[in-house]
């Protein structure tokens, strides 16, 4: 789940990790109440979307005076914001967070996130904040320091200090900085967090260390535990149909063709997406029913996929296992038949009691374009809306 | 030959009274898998499935019935506490269902298996089966055929898409792996590979990858150097966006890494004959043999 920045800062705020004061806003008139309270001779208005790349899109603004605040808060919150990570249709600010400004020094990189490679939690640094960690890797990898943590003794202070003297910090800076490295992994572990980044990472010029930004996310599957976290969720970041499905327990993700995909198992509904692609059609989402999948679900699943617009046909495709086939095909005529759906649909289906669903399909006296194996399936289905 | 499973396996399950965890018991009985016990805390003393013993711990479990493999049922909150229960009382093989184990309990969980003599398999997987000798996990069973292919995944329904083709053209499985979809996982494309290129019984090798990290690349360079059989690959998501979680935790690109293309580049540059279609899995394996 991803989560606001003003939200990622709260949570470090409770690890003791500096950052700097901050007042979220909705209004312009909170916004210049917010930088009267802050007192610093510039705030910086920031729009909190869940997106990176704000300040090239234009919503991170310094504000010299608390009426410059509520003017430059006026044009963000309401504005569409569009940043390299939001795609050209951008997001709706909806807060901003007014931040006293800071003397900064140095500009530095911090990230802790889960290499899968070895399995451990890693953290990166470098001396190149406020640029893409991405772009970094790619044309300097030198610059990146990385740390493998050892789960069973998690940061202890040398691990800090390998990573402050390889940043080059000095005197104060450096001392801080070592709390500040090992409080960060406290947050990553504890609140389960899959990502936290850390950029940039400020030294000042009276030498403190502190979080100018932060973006984290936490993992989904831990959300159960971490109670706060859960009412961080904000369901206007996210695709209104996503949201729709999630409510279903489907795994539904929004794409741009035409081809609405019903499939179990999230490898074979990939596979399904590919093999459309690779047929001449365009899969107009992904659509993981589980393995379990019921009429119920079916129905639902129907219901979302022909939400989206643009879809011109469904393609159907399940391997039963636990499934049963003649349960899936009842439940494919009852969903058709209740939401009168005319477009065409294609089903493919193999595994347990194929032959009874297929019976069950021909005697519903409705269109279905039945198919045999996953291509044949693709091929009908790109011709079904041609 | 097969991997891992056979005959000689005696299989607890943990887990073993919830609804999910009986059904597929019972399911894997029925296949002939030798189900020697259960666990459910709270529960020992109990008989399931007519003749099935559940106990209280593993530890009780492997001093009264000698298993070696258990396949784990456990909700995701409990789930990494049942894989540290059956690695601390020594069961070799552990196999774990569920999906949605809490990344952090998995750094713990694999940090604590690379130090015991256990292998664990998953979590996030259909589980592991040697046709007409054992399955442990929750695939159709009636798909599979005895034979000589050898199967690596991390998916489960693309996984019985390829069986279901391999066993339609009359090719059948030594052993299928279902190594889990998610960041962390017990065994790996490596170390499943390492067993089949040992294995007598398999003469060709299936390996089924999926967007998202980097497993499948170190497989590549692994295989180029280690793998004489021949191996066939797919990758699923090569229409994914990036950014997106596709069902799967582990299934997403992330700066730019992890791309089906970029896998199958390096696969087919280490020498894996690669199907741009899934459809296409069965038959040039088929081919090869």
């Amino acid at each position: 789940m991803k989560i606001h920045e003003h939200q990622a800062k709260e949570i470090l705020a409770r690890y003791s990790v500096a950052i700097p004061r901050g007042i979220v806003a909705t209004t312009p008139k909170q916004a210049e109440a917010a930088a009267r309270k802050l007192g610093t001779s510039v705030v910086v208005v920031k729009a909190q979307i869940h997106a990176g790349g704000r300040g090239k899109g234009g919503g991170v603004k310094l504000a010299k005076s608390p009426e410059e605040a509520k003017e430059l808060a006026k044009k963000i919150i309401g504005m569409t914001l569009v940043t390299p990570q939001t795609g050209p249709e951008g997001r709706k600010v909806k807060k901003v967070l007014i931040e006293e400004g800071m003397p900064i020094a140095k500009e530095l990189y911090l990230g802790i996130l889960l290499d899968r490679q070895t399995s451990r939690v890693l953290i990166m640094a470098s001396e190149a904040g406020g640029m893409e960690i991405e772009e970094v890797a790619a044309k300097t990898p030198e610059k990146i320091i990385k740390e493998s943590v050892d789960p069973i003794t998690g940061v202890h202070p040398y691990l800090a200090r390998k990573i402050a003297f390889a940043l080059n910090l000095k005197g104060d800076a450096f001392k801080k900085m070592i709390p500040f490295i090992i409080n960060l992994y406290q947050a990553f572990v504890k609140e389960d967090c899959d990502m936290l980044e850390i950029n940039p990472l400020i030294v000042t010029k009276d030498d403190r260390v502190l979080a100018l930004d932060a973006k984290v996310n936490i993992d989904d599957n831990a959300l159960y535990r971490q109670k706060e976290t859960q009412t961080y969720r904000d369901l206007d970041e996210e695709d209104p149909m996503e949201v729709e499905a999630s409510k279903f327990h489907l795994n539904y993700i929004k794409l741009d063709g035409n081809i609405g995909c019903m499939v179990n198992g999230a490898g074979l509904a990939m596979a399904t997406m590919d093999i459309i692609k690779h047929s001449g059609g365009e899969p107009a989402n992904f659509l993981d029913v589980g393995g379990g999948a019921d009429e119920e679900m079916i129905e639902n699943g129907f219901r979302i996929l022909i939400s989206d617009r643009n879809v011109k046909g469904i393609f159907i495709n399940i391997f039963g296992g636990i499934l049963r086939c003649d349960i899936l095909a009842r439940g494919v005529v009852l969903a058709a038949k209740k939401l009168h759906i005319k477009i065409p649909i294609v089903v493919r289906m193999e595994g347990t009691n194929m032959k009874e669903g297929h019976d069950i399909l021909e005697q519903s006296g409705m269109d279905f374009l039945v198919a045999h194996g996953m291509k044949e399936g693709a091929k009908k289905m790109v011709e079904a809306i041609q | 030959m097969s991997i891992l499973v056979d005959e000689k396996t005696r299989l607890i399950v943990q887990g073993i009274t919830g609804r999910e965890g009986q059904f597929h018991t019972e399911q894997c009985m029925r296949y002939g898998t030798k189900v020697v016990g259960g666990v459910t805390p709270g529960k020992g003393g109990q008989t399931v499935l007519g003749k099935v013993p559940v106990f209280n711990t593993v530890r009780d479990a492997v001093k009264k019935t000698r298993t070696n493999a258990t396949m784990i049922f456990v909700p995701p909150p409990f789930a990494a506490d049942a894989i540290l229960e059956a690695a601390d009382a020594g069961v070799e093989l552990i196999i774990c269902i569920t999906e949605g184990i809490p990344v952090s309990d998995m750094v713990e969980v694999y940090r604590y298996i690379q130090t015991s003599g256990s292998r664990l398999i998953g979590p996030n997987c259909p589980g592991i089966i040697s046709p007409g000798k054992c399955k442990i996990g929750i695939m159709p069973a009636h798909i599979h055929k005895k034979g000589n292919v050898g199967i690596i995944s991390r998916s489960g329904t693309l996984t019985y898409e390829a069986v279901g083709q391999l066993t339609a053209l009359g090719y059948g499985q030594s052993t299928c792996i279902g190594i889990g979809g998610d960041p962390i996982i017990g065994t790996k494309f490596i170390d499943a590979l390492e067993l089949f290129q040992k294995d007598r019984g398999t003469k060709a090798i299936c390996m089924i990858g999926e967007i998202g990290g980097t497993a499948e690349d170190e497989a590549a360079y692994y295989i180029k150097k280690y793998v004489s059989k021949p191996v066939v690959g797919f990758i699923a998501g090569q229409t994914a966006p990036p950014g997106r979680r596709m069902g799967h935790a582990g299934a997403i690109i992330s700066g730019g890494q992890g791309t089906a293309d970029e896998k199958m580049k390096v696969m087919r540059r280490c020498g894996i004959k690669v199907v741009k279609s899934p459809a296409d899995l069965g038959k040039t394996i088929a081919k090869i043999l």
